[in-house]
């Protein structure tokens, strides 16, 4: 392969598509692994607090809806357009309430669901056909691996916006489509890396080794294969997920997204866009929800992938201080990642 | 690099053509057009000569034909809304995304070389920092919240900016360049960055270093032609993601591009005026690609040398 055409597979660098550089297998057993990771976790407090974010915006995004009840949709006449910290009307008025009296703390919950119901699985499905397809078209490579590469690059080359854009102007903006239209327009992320790490694996002795032992190649592929590729797609799907949020965010600000009475944080922002001179509230705090995720999950991979490349995992089993003062001479390895 | 060139278009015309027909293929996936395009209550006889005069009522494969056909003649079909030439409605609107889209990769570029450089020559300087925080703004911060907190601040605000529109000379260029330019900049500036570092560990920069180049130089003339090559194909990458945001940012800022006439053909229901939008883009990244390959070329002796066979 050229490197022309290899230029095309790395293209996106902060993806981590090459994290594990050196010798991936679990050298340890997994239960053992498993609890290491959590204590390094705890040890990394910028982690830590990403974690517990992310963790609670979860939890809201799936109990929270529960608790405030119908309060997102109550409609209050009389206390419209209220500032932040306006308490008439119970606790749920901590965060203001919209021009049609609705509390926006209760709309925030209840758009957190809405959100996470279209990101989540966008991404799950993404990463599942984005690593079966690119795991099989890196073991097999030949005409297999150049017909996935080249579907990745039309996908991959047009703008995904654009493509959602069209896709939902044709068939009726749903949830459902919504899901499909993003997870389509990013197989292609977790196809390529994928294929990459498959490529390389392939050719890795314990591969040949299951090979002469005539192990079939979808076994060789879901026992030796996978799960060295794991932890990288997994590391690249938390990334991914702040993509698909913020692409969701934008189509339904655009009004092709998700359409109301639903409400997600993309399409509140929207909502409160004509009411910028007046009510401040309404577009800045549903924005600020997209930020914290967003940010906590950046956080949160940018740990995952110190965490589960062996080559760069002594990083976090430093004290702080010794680790700021490795930073100041980056190994090489830091630069590919 | 003329065998490289011939190559190169060729391989790229099927993704262009796969694009294309997908597009039209969606557009008529809707169901009759002439539900779309008459109003509710035109009767059968309307209808069917709507269908005809479009031919809508051959089959699929002649009207791709058709459409095929027409996009070699240069006739990309009228809009249903202005009746005006669909392709003149998008060469249009083409050259406003085409200057805020300059404008912006200019910006990202250009500071990306230089925030990244510097973050790299010196780790953990204020400009690593900068750099960092950069990314990770780029990674979460949704471009029309930032747009519309940019309005928020600056035009209803302070008044120093115009809320919309092209009309107010360079003052209506900032909020529009800055909300598109948040997200290249940020990822060119860590691509640039880690270029730069595994650049200024390479031999060929101790070598200079050894024979007394000083730091400005060792970055500017050594180190930096070797890290251009990763900068540049990201950025080819992020200029085709910047379509994304130009759609968002237009429509925002009322911004007279192809992206907002994309929207407004999409809820208009302007079949043609979408394909030819869709169209232009589309050659317009197939040709970026291509540029960008050459420039990817002429920068690394060893891609040439393949390019040459």
């Amino acid at each position: 392969m050229s490197t022309l055409s290899d230029k095309a597979a790395d293209g996106r660098p902060a993806t981590g598509s090459d994290a594990p550089a050196g010798g991936a297998e679990p050298s340890a057993p997994a239960r053992d692994s498993r609890v290491g990771l959590w204590r390094m976790l705890l040890r990394d407090r910028v982690a830590t607090a990403a974690a517990a974010v992310l963790s609670l915006i979860v939890l809201t995004a799936v109990f929270g809806p529960l608790l405030v009840g119908s309060a997102a949709t109550e409609q209050h006449l009389d206390n419209t357009n209220q500032p932040p910290f306006t308490f008439d009307d119970g606790w749920l008025g901590v965060l203001g309430t919209d021009p049609l009296g609705q509390s926006v703390l209760a709309r925030l919950v209840v758009a957190a669901r809405t959100t996470f119901s279209v990101a989540a699985p966008a991404v799950a499905l993404a990463l599942a056909i984005g690593a079966l397809i690119g795991m099989w078209a890196g073991y097999h490579r030949g005409l297999r691996e150049t017909l996935a590469m080249r579907v990745a690059d039309i996908i991959m080359s047009f703008p995904s916006l654009l493509m959602a854009v069209v896709v939902l102007y044709v068939f009726s903006p749903s949830v459902a489509n919504l899901v499909v239209v993003l997870a389509i327009t990013r197989i292609p992320v977790y196809l390529r890396t994928a294929r990459a790490e498959s490529t390389e694996l392939q050719s890795r002795l314990f591969v040949d080794a299951a090979r002469t032992f005539g192990t079939s190649s979808s076994a060789i592929i879901r026992r030796h294969v996978f799960p060295i590729v794991l932890p990288t797609l997994l590391t690249l799907a938390t990334l991914e997920f702040c993509y698909v949020m913020l692409a969701e965010s934008s189509l339904s600000f655009l009004g092709i997204g998700i359409q109301p009475p639903d409400v997600s944080w993309g399409l509140m922002v929207s909502q409160g866009r004509s009411y910028l001179q007046t009510a401040w509230w309404l577009t800045f705090f549903p924005g600020l929800a997209i930020i914290v995720t967003t940010v906590s999950a950046t956080v949160l991979a940018a740990w995952a992938r110190l965490a589960t490349d062996p080559a760069q995992r002594w990083r976090l089993t430093l004290p702080r201080r010794a680790r700021h003062r490795t930073r100041t001479a980056p190994a090489p390895q830091e630069a590919q990642s | 690099m003329f065998h490289f060139l011939r190559r190169r278009v060729l391989t790229s015309i099927l993704p262009l053509v796969a694009v294309l027909l997908g597009v039209f293929v969606l557009a008529r996936l809707t169901g009759d057009p002439a539900s779309l395009y008459l109003p509710e209550s035109a009767t059968p006889d309307q209808r069917a000569a709507f269908t005809e005069r479009n031919g809508f009522d051959d089959s699929i494969w002649q009207q791709i034909a058709d459409y095929f056909g027409g996009v070699f003649r240069l006739d990309f079909g009228e809009s249903l809304r202005t009746g005006e030439s669909a392709a003149t409605m998008a060469l249009r609107a083409f050259p406003a995304t085409l200057q805020l889209a300059g404008a912006t990769m200019l910006i990202a570029v250009a500071g990306a070389v230089v925030i990244g450089s510097w973050a790299a020559f010196r780790p953990n300087s204020l400009a690593d920092r900068i750099a960092s925080f950069l990314s990770m703004t780029a990674a979460s911060v949704p471009d029309f919240w930032f747009a519309i907190t940019g309005v928020w601040i600056f035009a209803v605000g302070l008044g120093a900016l115009p809320t919309s529109g092209v009309s107010d000379g360079m003052s209506s260029w900032v909020l529009p360049v800055a909300t598109l330019a948040i997200r290249p900049l940020g990822v060119l500036t860590q691509v640039v960055r880690g270029a730069m570092v595994s650049a200024l560990s390479a031999p060929y920069v101790r070598l200079a270093r050894s024979k007394g180049a000083g730091g400005v130089r060792v970055v500017s003339h050594h180190a930096l032609r070797n890290a251009a090559a990763p900068a540049l194909t990201v950025a080819g990458d992020l200029t085709v993601s910047l379509v994304n945001g130009a759609v968002v940012v237009e429509t925002i800022f009322g911004w007279p591009g192809i992206g907002k006439l994309m929207i407004d053909s999409i809820t208009g229901r302007d079949f043609a005026v979408l394909q030819a939008t869709v169209l232009l883009t589309a050659v317009t990244i197939f040709v970026l690609n291509i540029v960008i390959d050459v420039c990817y070329a002429l920068l690394d002796a060893r891609v040439r040398e393949t390019a040459r066979v």
